[in-house]
């Protein structure tokens, strides 16, 4: 069974990434990838919802008919979100002040209700709690590096505003990469966030390319990036292995 | 997925009957659990913002000594245009010293909520968002701790600058925008300009001691 959890922690933070694999979340990537700050306290945010709705859709995965798994995903994720919104604004709210912006946002991540259809729904509830930890680190990856490359060439910066998000301990994070640096506004809007992600896409692609041929695995592993989209379809290589 | 499907076919419920049962029973616990945290959290919230108000009230009245608590000292002012205004009174040796309201503004993603502290010369004391829920990174700056982009209305009025200055650059104005975001500082510059003209058609009662609750 090691080799399964193995297979499902590669699956999330590498192969079948949220952003990189399954170029799912978009909507919410490229809203706040401006630095790299605010990419890791979504990630964090989103990971705490993938890891209980994992846990609660695999827990209830016998009592959902098929026909209506697509609404109950949908109101396990909702109810899940709006108790953290409000359990974090009444006995955490300095995190909810900082991490609160985030909240509505996850709303928009279908990642979490691919999940919820192709895993967690047909997994135990370790297994799918595991699956929702490793996919939003994957997530929460993707969103810092995304991030990080935004805010060095579109701000100069690097992690700006850690100390708010992480503690005043954290203010070491906070960099100045580039002194003086006038700003390059493309790369913090939108359009820069599509730019940069072409760009990550494309050097993973290469680098999974590159291994490909060392371990003289099949070639057709490359085009996963493009194939992987339609998620709602099991996918077999996380599929039921017991 | 084919094994559930089998399991349900059998029983002589047919799934078309049983489905919205289960839906509908979900929906219920939903609603429940969703019911049950508002209510546990609704008093620890209202706690909660009542602090924030007070710390940011602080910062947007006058230093010194003071005769009461601002935060409790309120004079509900009716006003025509922005209705029943709860406005909080720094009251020093008997006078009013500064006066703070909150007006709520429309920004990219819903309301804002703006505090303003004014004094009765009519300038602008100090300006703080209380909440909202603009975008992170971009409409996020009107937020004290994120950028010092409020501490320009510091010592505004309205005559400094005139009406038509009360607007961000791009509309010709004399506030900064955000790069990526101007819809969040309009908001936001709009809803100040209104605080003041409230100041304006309502400084009798504004600046008038509240009658002392004690």
């Amino acid at each position: 069974m090691s080799t399964g959890y193995r297979k499902i922690a590669l699956s999330g933070l590498w192969d079948n990434n949220v952003v990189f694999g399954q170029l799912l979340a978009l909507c919410p990537l490229l809203a706040v990838t401006g630095t790299a700050t605010n990419g890791l306290g979504m990630g964090l945010v989103t990971t705490a919802v993938l890891v209980a709705s994992g846990l609660s859709v695999s827990l209830l995965r016998h009592a959902i008919t098929p026909e209506i798994r697509i609404p109950a995903f949908v109101l396990i994720i909702a109810c899940i979100v709006t108790v953290a919104d409000m359990a974090l604004n009444a006995w955490a709210h300095d995190l909810h002040k900082v991490l609160g912006l985030f909240i509505p946002l996850i709303v928009t991540n279908c990642a979490i209700l691919g999940r919820a259809e192709a895993f967690a729904s047909r997994q135990t509830p370790v297994a799918a709690s595991f699956d929702g930890l490793m996919m939003g680190l994957g997530f929460t990856l993707a969103l810092v590096v995304l991030g990080a490359v935004r805010e060095i060439f579109g701000s100069g910066t690097l992690f700006a505003g850690a100390s708010l998000l992480l503690g005043p301990g954290f203010g070491f994070l906070e960099v100045t990469i580039i002194p003086d640096y006038t700003g390059f506004l493309l790369l913090i809007l939108p359009p820069g966030g599509f730019i940069v992600l072409g760009g990550l896409l494309a050097l993973k692609a290469v680098f999974d390319r590159r291994s490909a041929t060392a371990t003289g695995a099949p070639m057709h592993e490359t085009g996963k990036v493009f194939t992987a989209v339609g998620v709602l379809q099991p996918e077999p290589e996380t599929g039921e292995t017991s | 997925m084919t094994d559930a499907t089998q399991a349900e076919s059998k029983p002589r419920i047919p799934t078309y009957l049983i489905s919205p049962v289960i839906l509908a029973g979900f929906a219920l616990a939903t609603a429940v659990i969703l019911a049950t945290s508002d209510s546990l959290t609704r008093g620890p919230i209202a706690d909660r913002s009542a602090e924030d108000l007070r710390t940011s009230l602080v910062q947007v009245l006058p230093e010194g000594e003071r005769d009461r608590d601002p935060a409790e000292t309120i004079v509900e002012v009716a006003d025509a245009e922005e209705g029943p205004v709860p406005v909080y009174q720094m009251v020093q040796g008997g006078q009013v010293t500064g006066a703070a309201f909150e007006l709520t503004g429309y920004g990219y993603s819903g309301a804002i909520r703006v505090l303003i502290g004014v004094d009765p010369q009519g300038a602008v004391l100090g300006v703080r968002v209380l909440a909202h829920a603009e975008t992170p990174g971009l409409g996020d700056k009107i937020e004290e701790q994120k950028s010092d982009w409020v501490h320009d209305f510091d010592g505004r009025s309205l005559t400094d600058p005139t009406p038509t200055g009360w607007k961000v650059r791009r509309d010709g104005g004399v506030f900064d925008q955000f790069s990526g975001a101007s819809i969040t500082p309009r908001a936001v510059v709009g809803t100040v300009y209104r605080g003041l003209t409230f100041r304006q058609r309502n400084a009798q009662q504004i600046f008038h001691p509240a009658e002392d609750a004690s």
